[in-house]
């Protein structure tokens, strides 16, 4: 199965990966490259083979759900790169429409 | 009684830590050793460039607070003993960026399970080292801040992901170092930079405030100078942690308690698939070497088989890109790190994600997205999930038909030159002996077994799940047979 510069765009775009018409080109290349190496595994049976789902013995046990959450070090604010009143802030989704421009 | 700089480098973390327990050592000096060393043997950004961040006021007052512990009669186990740890543990007192552009400066606001158990054990958190971005790559040239460089041959790779901790402890800047492991990347290193490196068991060690990579595979691992300082390290970290549900309540033995223990009646394996025909010869001279002297140890040595081997590379190289590609969607601008801006938001998503983001992570972002992707599931991640079942029940059946632990080489070369490898798929085959046990879940330990060309050469042993303690005793064994020969 070849990777086209059609699918490249495609799962750049699911990625939220913005890339450059030269860097889609190559990339083609390099994950077909890859890709072909993977190709082996098509030939091996695993009829009634379960896939692993998680490769703990013991499942995934959880926590009590007490307790006040684990103390910061320091606020978000020292990290986030935009934040007001508590809450992260973001540009605005290009679907809606400016309430200060329709005001 | 006091010791020089010099002097105290050359402890052990048992011995440092007895000293400062004693009143003997200041651990200052312990700190002021190491920041010495790492001067002297050029570790920063201008010379083999394998720590990214310190803070040597901080260190000192973290000195400080053990000399306090101390004085009113508490040391720990690892009293004064300094540690770096992998660019990709969480620290709240140095920045924690995964060798990335788009962590570049963040400090996290709390710290790793792993880095807490240090602490309380009273280490001394000097530095952060230099990694692959974002663990991604076997020999810290993927690293967003420029390649490390191997302390014992500067123009080759010191090994990755965690070749920035394995180049300080092969450097005598510390005794004992954190990394991570998801297809060998503390093995690997340890093996190209002549030191001992250790996976645990998948749930041995608490996962929490490591950045993750591929969290069904992700581990922290500890390099040590010698198997002792690795036991004492991995059992200053290992235990269940309620803030990661995948570690596992399974009681910690005292590692090194291993170092008394006999091989006699131990059955070790010799896999055939991990000694190929075109296997370098002088490889598999150093290997049967040690495979000899763990004969005349007492141990049996059984040839076995684990025939899904030489599918490993392709199943690791679906299954890790496909959960990184999951992982990683949180690097977005939106609550920590870099934020470029962008049309609108999906615009600041991908200028911030192109923008930070380095080739290689780039690409196996792109590759796991693929290999989930609608159409592409069955045949690839689906597959590659069924056939790594088919490597761990390899690993089982060769366990439960009494072998106790394999002996193989941890890589297929010593380490090579840097920029000698440009084609990622042969970058990625550096993982062929490693990356089976992180797929099975089983822990493994590197140490050294000889020179090649005066360049170090790793020989790994395999146990099953949760039983560190066999794999160190024989460790210890081997170590101890093999003596100065280990490294020559």
């Amino acid at each position: 199965m070849a990777v086209t510069l059609d699918d490249v765009r495609h799962i750049a775009a699911l990625a939220r990966l913005g890339l450059s018409e030269d860097r889609a080109a190559s990339l083609v290349a390099e994950l077909n490259t890859i890709l072909e190496h993977m190709d082996v595994l098509s030939k091996i049976d695993t009829t009634g083979i379960e896939p692993v789902a998680g490769i703990g013995a013991a499942g995934l046990p959880l926590r009590p759900d007490v307790g006040p959450p684990i103390p910061l070090a320091r606020e978000r604010d020292a990290f986030a790169p935009s934040m007001r009143d508590g809450f992260f802030l973001v540009p605005r989704l290009s679907t809606h429409e400016d309430p200060e421009a329709t005001s | 009684m006091t010791a020089s700089a010099g002097s105290l480098n050359e402890l052990s973390a048992a011995e440092l830590r007895d000293r400062v327990a004693k009143g003997d050592v200041n651990p200052r000096r312990a700190v002021d050793a190491a920041f010495d060393r790492a001067d002297a043997v050029g570790a920063r950004k201008d010379g083999l460039n394998i720590l990214l961040y310190e803070d040597r006021g901080d260190a000192h007052r973290q000195a400080a607070g053990i000399a306090t512990q101390r004085d009113s009669g508490e040391s720990g186990p690892l009293a004064g003993v300094p540690v770096i740890v992998k660019d990709n543990i969480a620290t709240t007192t140095l920045p924690t960026s995964c060798g990335s552009r788009i962590l570049e400066g963040y400090v996290s606001p709390f710290d790793a399970t792993a880095v807490r158990c240090l602490r309380e054990a009273g280490a001394v958190i000097i530095a952060k080292s230099n990694m692959d971005e974002f663990a991604m790559g076997s020999s810290t040239e993927n690293s967003a801040f420029g390649p490390a460089k191997n302390p014992l041959a500067p123009t080759r790779v010191p090994g990755g992901s965690s070749g920035g901790s394995a180049a300080a402890v092969a450097s005598g800047i510390v005794r004992i170092a954190l990394g991570s492991e998801t297809g060998g990347s503390v093995r690997q290193p340890a093996a190209f930079c002549g030191v001992v490196g250790v996976k645990p068991t998948y749930g041995r060690v608490s996962r929490y405030g490591l950045v993750a990579f591929a969290s069904s595979l992700d581990q922290i691992g500890v390099f040590g100078r010698s198997v002792d300082d690795a036991a004492l390290g991995l059992h200053t970290i290992a235990g269940l942690d309620p803030l990661d549900s995948t570690s596992a309540a399974e009681p910690v033995a005292r590692y090194r308690d291993a170092a008394r223990g006999s091989l006699t009646g131990v059955v070790i394996g010799r896999p055939r698939e991990y000694f190929p025909d075109d296997l370098d010869p002088r490889i598999r001279e150093k290997c049967d070497a040690s495979l000899d002297a763990l004969k005349s140890l007492g141990a049996e040595i059984r040839d076995v088989s684990l025939p899904h081997t030489d599918l490993a590379i392709q199943v690791y190289y679906i299954v890790a890109p496909a959960e990184a590609s999951s992982n990683l969607a949180r690097f977005d601008g939106v609550r920590y790190g870099l934020r470029m801006d962008g049309n609108g938001l999906r615009g600041m998503y991908e200028a911030t994600r192109s923008t930070g983001f380095g080739p290689e992570v780039t690409r196996r972002i792109l590759l796991g997205t693929y290999v989930l992707s609608a159409g592409y599931y069955d045949a690839y991640y689906r597959k590659a999930q069924q056939v790594r079942a088919l490597i761990a029940r390899d690993f089982a059946d060769v366990f439960r038909s009494g072998v106790h632990l394999l002996f193989t080489p941890t890589t297929p070369t010593a380490a090579f030159e840097l920029g000698a490898k440009s084609d990622p798929y042969e970058m990625y085959l550096s993982d062929i002996f490693t990356c089976t046990a992180n797929l099975a879940g089983v822990p493994a330990i590197s140490l050294p077994i000889g020179r090649v060309d005066g360049l170090p050469v790793g020989g790994q042993f395999i146990a099953s799940h949760f039983d560190e303690r066999q794999m160190f005793a024989a460790a210890y064994a081997l170590e101890r047979r093999l003596g100065a020969g280990a490294h020559q």
